[in-house]
């Protein structure tokens, strides 16, 4: 039997990750992977948490985040390519219209 | 080590390094395909909890559907330059001091996290007994239904939106 905290543990590192490559990349695409990761990561401890609970909700609410997730990749690549019309550069770091 | 411990170290192993691959690669069509391993682990880790419809959808969305629309995006814009210029920002040893302390706070608090009883009435066997996709759907369009209709929405929402924004004005 694995216990829960492993799950838990496999989770975090890898929601760490994720917040390093939001955090470091310049490259706007792979700063979106990292979001996928974080919430994949969050995946991973609900459907633990479910399973060792014997519940459904977590299973249901990761149903849910992956509805969100692909809206939310769908909606920022759309963001991603009217910008790049604009603007061709996908570099955080060079994305600074708004500074003043 | 058990067989299932042994399983599930295997998974963490590949899931830590695959995640590391991903957000260090310097070419992002590395890096998506990468991540298309990285889900097809985290399916199989979802069949080892018994969840074999978010397996599925793990498979037929994530990859098949997300990773796919990142892939059209990357041959889109045509990234040829991406492979000579350096792939953090300035600020990145930052960025991985935050990851590893929020690492360092995360592992301890949540290492000895255990369940407390009383257990919910989903256990494996009565999960068993009348199938995963069909007790997730009794559940789902019950006792979940608004949210269930609602996810709808959010979906339209997003159709509508990359509609919008990435279409080119037209006179």
């Amino acid at each position: 039997m694995v216990p829960l905290s492993w799950y838990i543990i496999l989770s975090a590192v890898m929601f760490s990750i994720g917040v390093f490559g939001f955090l470091a990349r310049r490259n706007l695409i792979i700063v979106f992977m990292s979001v996928e990761l974080m919430l994949n990561s969050v995946n991973i401890s609900l459907v633990a948490f479910s399973h060792y609970l014997q519940s459904m909700r977590g299973q249901i609410l990761v149903f849910f985040v992956i509805t969100v997730a692909a809206a939310e990749a769908a909606i920022g690549l759309a963001i991603l390519i009217a910008f790049y019309r604009n603007n061709p550069t996908i570099k955080v770091d060079e994305i600074n219209l708004l500074k003043g | 080590m058990t067989a299932p411990q042994v399983f599930f170290s295997y998974f963490a192993a590949m899931i830590t390094g695959l995640s590391l691959l991903v957000v260090t690669r310097k070419n992002p069509v590395h890096s998506v395909l990468w991540m298309l391993l990285l889900f097809v682990h985290i399916a199989g880790l979802y069949l080892f909890l018994n969840a074999e419809f978010l397996a599925a959808i793990q498979i037929i969305i994530y990859a098949g559907a997300i990773l796919v629309l990142f892939l059209f995006v990357i041959m889109l814009l045509n990234l040829r330059k991406e492979e000579t210029e350096k792939r953090f920002q300035r600020q990145w040893p930052l960025g991985l001091g935050i990851g590893v302390v929020l690492m360092m706070f995360l592992v301890p608090v949540l290492g000895n996290i255990s369940v407390v009883p009383p257990l919910g009435p989903y256990s494996v066997d009565a999960i068993k007994s009348e199938g995963h996709i069909m007790t997730v759907g009794k559940v789902l369009y019950t006792e979940f239904l608004l949210p269930f209709e609602i996810a709808s929405v959010i979906l339209l929402v997003a159709i509508v939106g990359a509609v919008v924004l990435a279409k080119r004005r037209l006179e």
